[in-house]
């Protein structure tokens, strides 16, 4: 063994031996279902949760589908066989008493928070951000309701969209993606238990960032978030999601549906922070991560930009995609994806123009260290009708140590002559001479690896607002800590 | 009274895999001395320098450099580097989405905490890099690029001797720093070096051509051949190395 291996291994040593640092486990009551699926399990989630008859029946119709569909396998990806009957579909904090200030707020909960570095507190003081805290299933505190209501927009659970809202609800959820779009989105629509809702009425911009942070916080239970975002005509809105999980042995499934519709001129900003556990250093637990985003640039002129940072979660698959069906429409898709241990990652985005003049740009940087494999996988889709359409993509993909892969799928499919694709791709190691230099002017390895790694996500973090962008940066600082290529 | 030296190296034998580089070199220098290390392409000049600095991949078979009378063999070159070894690359590599600003704040700040000091404050931060910019004529549009990212090689060396100003070390060894300069930007980083210099502090210029020791007139002139120094003496053989060619002098 040469000198640089035997470093290497000490390094991937390290790595490996560093556990997650926001691996803890509260005690708060739980109200729970039995183990395992059924259509007795999928009537009483609706039941429980007072839901109207047309809600019910939109889950019956996914349970259905989803009985009769497959899992999809053509990613890259080693998935461990999932007991779905092993599952526990629906847990519920036990609320001491009602809440009706912060003060009321479960104190074990408001000290997970504290755990994380967020408090609710602090986050009501930071610059204007919202927070519709979901504590596994059930959101428990939602503030600067008060503001947003003077403006018309609607910040909510589902749970309550759906009670005080059902119009709205009725006419957009699953029409982005339809509860039989997919294996894991049919297992969502049938068993969704909670997540946001959002409603930006004609020429509102949203004062505020809206902003949610997710945690999985019971053992054996799935989490399944449905979030729907709705801009109309003329509107703004930046969305962050955030999300940190505690340590556990059993390995986790986490299926979301995110749908977005964006009207006329509207302007919807989606940013993802990532970091669920993604597993002990020989890949045991972990959460499983399939998610399906997906949003419509319905109107003429409007835009939808997803930023994601994916730092966690022992099996992430993931494709935040948008239909550019309004004229002039623009889509962006900037992403950090970063791999290490036994991690695994299959990620990317779809752009389906349909529109005339459709504008999308694709930026994925992924960061492979460890055993862990770390592919992007993107489609363009140009229809007939999308006439002088332009598609942008930049795939580059950074490697830590030898032991680790990145791979890139990108799939083009282009039906007319008028538009422009262009695609770029790079792998590339962390070079020994770049960390030399900057430990020559006095750094030392591990800030040296942070300030490449930084460096080469830049692009992507910059078009986080301000206060995630921090805690992006120190993130991949804790998922990389250690790593040397 | 005879000061003590800043930098001795003894009878330092080294090698990348194989095969040896280093044969045998001695160098020692005092506060205040300007060196300059000649020599042909290959004979180990910048692997001297790299061994000096602490680069992975080399290996020290025998022999010691002892940097203010402590051997340095055993530290990391973060180590080195803030003990007050700098190093100006001869091809100074890029370094995507950082900026030069950050880059430097950085590198103060490692320095200073290395010295059990406070991070240093934003402004006076900004009024020395605006005074060291000035030193080494950078333009000032540079500190908001990428290290080294697009930057001419003109400016990507006068960035070394910018780094050097900033980061004021007790020995700097420049590389080759010469190398790829037209006459302007030559005289810059003549300047800038020669307002650095002190009676504290040393240099180790490594260069082909005595061109650049017209402008920064050098102490002590060595020549390495075959990984050893050869023959040393004062500026007139550096003079006396561009009539003659390496050849006829090393062979005499």
């Amino acid at each position: 063994m040469t000198t640089k291996e035997e470093h290497q291994d000490k390094v991937l040593k390290e790595v490996t031996e560093q556990e997650y640092k926001y691996g803890f486990q509260t005690n708060i009551e739980m109200d729970m279902f039995p183990k395992g699926l059924n259509e007795e399990i999928v009537r009483k989630i609706s039941e429980i949760r007072n839901e109207p008859d047309w809600v019910l029946e939109f889950r019956l119709k996914a349970f259905h589908a989803w009985q009769k569909m497959e899992k999809p396998q053509w990613a890259h990806l080693q998935i461990p066989e999932i007991d779905f009957q092993d599952l526990i579909y629906y847990a519920k904090p036990k609320p001491k008493k009602k809440l009706n200030s912060l003060d009321d707020v479960d104190p074990e909960i408001l000290e997970v928070y504290e755990k994380l570095g967020i408090p609710l507190e602090e986050q009501k003081a930071l610059a204007g951000v919202a927070v519709d805290a979901v504590f596994d299933s059930v959101s428990v505190k939602t503030t600067f309701q008060k503001e947003l209501k003077e403006r018309g927009i609607i910040f909510c659970p589902i749970s309550e969209a759906v009670r005080d809202y059902p119009g709205l609800v009725k006419e957009y959820l699953g029409s982005v993606v339809p509860y039989s779009d997919n294996y894991y989105a049919a297992l969502n629509s049938a068993v969704f238990t909670d997540g946001s809702f959002v409603y930006i009425p004609k020429g509102v911009k949203s004062p505020m960032e809206l902003s949610s942070y997710f945690r999985i916080n019971s053992a054996g239970t799935g989490q399944f978030e449905r979030t729907l975002i709705i801009v109309e005509e003329g509107g703004y809105v930046s969305y962050l999601e955030g999300c940190t999980a505690p340590q556990r042995d059993e390995n986790q499934l986490h299926a979301a549906v995110v749908e977005l519709i964006a009207k006329k001129d509207a302007e919807i900003k989606y940013s993802t922070v990532q970091n669920w556990y993604p597993g002990d250093k020989e890949g045991k637990g972990g959460i499983f991560n399939f998610v399906t985003k997906r949003g419509i640039c319905k109107g003429n002129h409007s835009k939808i930009s997803w930023t994601q940072v994916e730092t966690g979660s022992a099996i992430t698959w993931k494709y935040p995609s948008t239909i550019l069906k309004g004229d002039n429409a623009i889509a962006e898709f900037y992403s950090v994806a970063v791999t290490n241990n036994y991690q695994q990652a299959d990620t990317g985005t779809k752009m389906i123009h349909i529109g005339k003049n459709t504008k999308s740009t694709i930026i994925s940087k992924g960061i492979s260290a460890g055993y862990s494999q770390n592919s992007y996988r993107g489609l363009v889709d140009i229809k007939r009708s999308a006439v002088n359409s332009r598609n942008y993509s930049v795939c580059d993909s950074l490697l830590m140590g030898n032991k680790c892969g990145a791979h890139t799928f990108p799939y083009i499919d282009i039906e007319n002559h008028t538009s422009v694709v262009e695609h770029e791709a790079t792998t590339s190691n962390i070079s020994e001479e770049q960390l030399f230099y900057l430990q020559q002017r006095g750094l030392d390895e591990e800030s040296a690896i942070n300030m490449i790694v930084n460096g080469y996500a830049k692009e992507v973090l910059n078009q986080l607002p301000m206060e995630f962008a921090v805690e992006a940066q120190k993130l991949l600082e804790i998922s990389l800590e250690g790593s040397v290529g | 009274m005879k000061m003590n030296p800043i930098l001795e190296i003894k009878n330092l034998h080294a090698k990348i895999g194989d095969k040896e580089i280093i044969k045998g070199l001695n160098l020692t220098v005092y506060p205040g001395e300007v060196h300059a290390i000649m020599g042909p392409n290959g004979t180990g000049k910048s692997t001297l320098a790299y061994i000096i600095a602490g680069k992975d991949g080399y290996e020290v078979t025998q022999g010691d450099i002892l940097f203010n009378g402590k051997s340095i063999l055993d530290m990391s070159p973060e180590e080195r580097a803030l003990e007050g070894i700098f190093l100006g690359f001869q091809y100074p590599v890029e370094i995507p989405g950082v900026s030069m600003t950050n880059f430097m704040k950085a590198a103060i700040d490692a320095q200073r905490k290395y010295q059990g000091l406070d991070p240093v404050k934003p402004g006076e931060f900004l009024k020395m890099y605006r005074e060291k910019q000035a030193l080494v004529n950078m333009p000032d549009k540079i500190k908001n690029r990428s290290v080294n990212e697009g930057f001419s090689g003109g400016e990507k060396k006068r960035n070394e001797i910018f780094q050097m100003a900033m980061l004021n070390p007790k020995l700097a060894i420049l590389d080759e720093t010469d190398s790829g300069l037209d006459i302007d930007a030559l005289r810059s980083v003549a300047e800038g070096v020669n307002k650095l210099r002190n009676k504290d502090n040393a240099f180790i210029i490594i260069t082909h051509y005595q061109r650049l020791l017209d402008y920064i007139v050098p102490d002590i002139v060595h020549i390495m051949y075959d990984g050893k120094i050869v023959k040393t003496g004062d500026k007139e053989l550096a003079k006396e190395l561009e009539a003659k060619g390496y050849d006829t002098l090393v062979k005499s």
